[in-house]
């Protein structure tokens, strides 16, 4: 969506034109933001205005609370003379960050290993695809108590606890990758392959020389996906863990304490979400750094 | 020029599919060092799959195929030819000289090395200064020399050409002709192009092999004696209007090229590749 709308770089950082376009997209971001803001300051007037039901829905502070609110409530002690709930979350978000990057990392390898064996061999393909569509078929939440029951033991006393949480951070990471890999490496130009053809070149060498970087738009595409997803599957990954120093323990905690304190759980959400978008903004950037691509051919 | 055979076809032919068509049947044919030798025939008669049989590409059904001395094969593994397609085929990963690098990085070429090639070729095809940008910022003929520096990098004795100025407009197509005939000529290497226009094969070749439909065979073999170098004013000469309407008379006795300028429509390329 926004790097579609991005040229390609082909140009140094500082051209005009780029940063005109990001300024429009800061700009585009910003006014967004504004809409969705006004619109759920607007229905929230409205339904106490005119004490609107929706079934058991009702508008109130507890439901929608203000979105001044849930800022407010970030630069406010969580409890008694404690630390600010941003700093609680700031260090929440580090500690989820660490778990969603290493298992990110694990899950792109892994998925791109895998992407690259299949194919290879299409035998291997009709083999194991279906059981790598199946494995996401299963719901995070029943896997990762599984893994961490077995992954945690074995984890050297560094990785303890938080590595099974980046084992399924990778979970939801690699298939995505693979999928694309898979793609990417298979759809390569006829022509573009018998040109390597005509020089004799090692399957290796296709694989490095042409298939390889002819894939990445697709591999990169993958990558934006599983970003976000790897920060989903770290958080869902501390529930059955029992790790208190994520953001998923602090969900958990300001869970119950919703009904006395709503905005809290908002605006750890809110951290958790601002976290994925970093994580997909690193990929972005990292793709309009590597990727040198007719702006046509960008996937 | 010396009379050594680069190319010799015995008896070459090419079905596709178990008793399905017969692309190429019986061809014999011997491409002399030096020679610009065009395929020209109506869509479908397996001048490009003759081209890819000879690159080893594609392979024969049945007959003898010798290049440089050597088997198809061989000679496609020891590096004996270059081939330019009718697109460019350029990784739009790779900046142009890199580009052109591509066949002198998998033959383990130094970067040292690559890059005075690189810079030769590029004046070779009339490109210095555009070896740092990518493909996509050059026009359809800039690209097509691209990769003609590409198919002559590593010095090849063959060039192997299949239609490569079939996308361009006219205009493009006749500077990039006279081009191409002053690169032969300091090259000395071989030329095997496959075209769809008569005028380019009759202005470009020393000899042209004019094919039937299908099954392809070799209708007519018309010497073209026009003198070295051609240019321009070659093309306003009688000859080569004589030259011009014999190559349309052999065509016509092979089986009508009424339908021949629909460029690869029924033609069976490719096939070889996974």
């Amino acid at each position: 969506m926004a790097d579609a709308a991005m040229a390609p770089a082909r140009s140094p950082l500082l051209d005009p034109e780029r940063v005109r376009r990001a300024a429009v997209n800061v700009g585009l971001f910003v006014a967004v933001l504004v809409v969705i803001w006004g619109v759920w300051e607007a229905f929230r007037a409205f339904g106490e205005a005119t004490g609107l039901r929706l079934g058991q829905f009702e508008v109130n502070d507890r439901t929608m609370p203000h979105v001044h609110d849930v800022l407010g409530t970030l630069f406010e002690p969580s409890r008694r003379n404690g630390p600010l709930l941003v700093d609680i979350l700031w260090d929440a978000a580090r500690f989820t960050a660490k778990e969603a990057a290493v298992g990110f990392l694990l899950g792109a390898v892994i998925g791109f290993v895998l992407g690259a064996l299949l194919a290879h061999s299409g035998l291997l393909q009709r083999g194991f695809l279906p059981y790598i569509v199946a494995s996401q078929t299963i719901p995070i939440l029943a896997v990762a108590p599984m893994v961490v029951v077995w992954v945690n033991p074995r984890m050297p006393p560094g990785l303890k606890d938080w590595g099974a949480v980046s084992v399924i951070a990778a979970y939801l990471t690699f298939f995505p990758v693979t999928i694309n890999t898979l793609r990417g490496l298979t759809s390569v130009d006829p022509r573009a392959l018998e040109l390597m053809r005509s020089y004799a070149a090692s399957s290796w060498k296709v694989l490095w020389k042409l298939r390889f970087p002819a894939a990445l738009p697709f591999i990169f595409t993958a990558l934006k996906i599983a970003a976000p997803a790897s920060v989903v599957g770290a958080i869902i990954g501390e529930l059955p863990a029992s790790i208190q120093d994520g953001l998923g323990g602090a969900i958990l905690n300001f869970n119950q304490y919703y009904i006395t304190a709503p905005t809290r759980l908002w605006a750890t959400n809110l951290i958790a979400a601002l976290l994925g978008i970093a994580f997909f903004l690193a990929v972005l950037l990292v793709e309009k750094l590597v990727v040198r691509r007719a702006p046509e051919h960008v996937a | 020029m010396s009379t050594q055979p680069v190319v010799s076809l015995r008896g070459v032919t090419k079905s596709f599919g178990a008793g399905g068509v017969t692309a190429l049947q019986s061809i014999d044919l011997d491409v002399l060092a030096g020679e610009f030798v065009s395929l020209i025939g109506p869509s479908g008669c397996g001048k490009s799959t003759l081209l890819r049989v000879v690159g080893d590409l594609v392979d024969a059904t049945s007959g003898e195929v010798v290049v440089n001395g050597k088997s198809a094969r061989q000679a496609r593994r020891d590096g004996d030819y270059g081939i330019v397609f009718q697109d460019a085929v350029l990784y739009d990963w790779r900046t142009v000289a890199k580009n052109i690098a591509l066949p002198l990085e998998l033959l383990g070429w130094g970067k040292a090395r690559r890059e005075k090639r690189v810079e030769e070729l590029l004046g070779l095809v009339e490109l210095q200064g555009f070896g740092g940008l990518h493909p996509w910022q050059l026009s359809g003929g800039m690209q097509q020399r691209v990769s003609i520096a590409r198919a002559l990098s590593f010095s090849p004795a063959l060039l192997l050409m299949d239609e490569p100025f079939g996308a361009l407009d006219e205009m493009t197509r006749e500077r990039l002709n006279g081009e191409l005939l002053r690169i032969w000529e300091m090259s000395g290497s071989t030329v095997i192009f496959v075209t769809h226009s008569i005028s380019e094969a009759v202005f470009l070749s020393t000899r042209v092999v004019v094919m039937s439909r299908r099954p392809g065979r070799i209708a007519a073999l018309v010497d073209i004696d026009l003198p070295q170098p051609r240019n321009a004013d070659t093309r306003e000469e009688p000859h080569f209007f004589e030259l011009v309407t014999e190559v349309r008379d052999r065509l016509r006795e092979g089986g009508l090229n009424e339908e021949s300028t629909a460029p690869g429509e029924g033609e069976l390329v490719g096939e070889g590749t996974p």
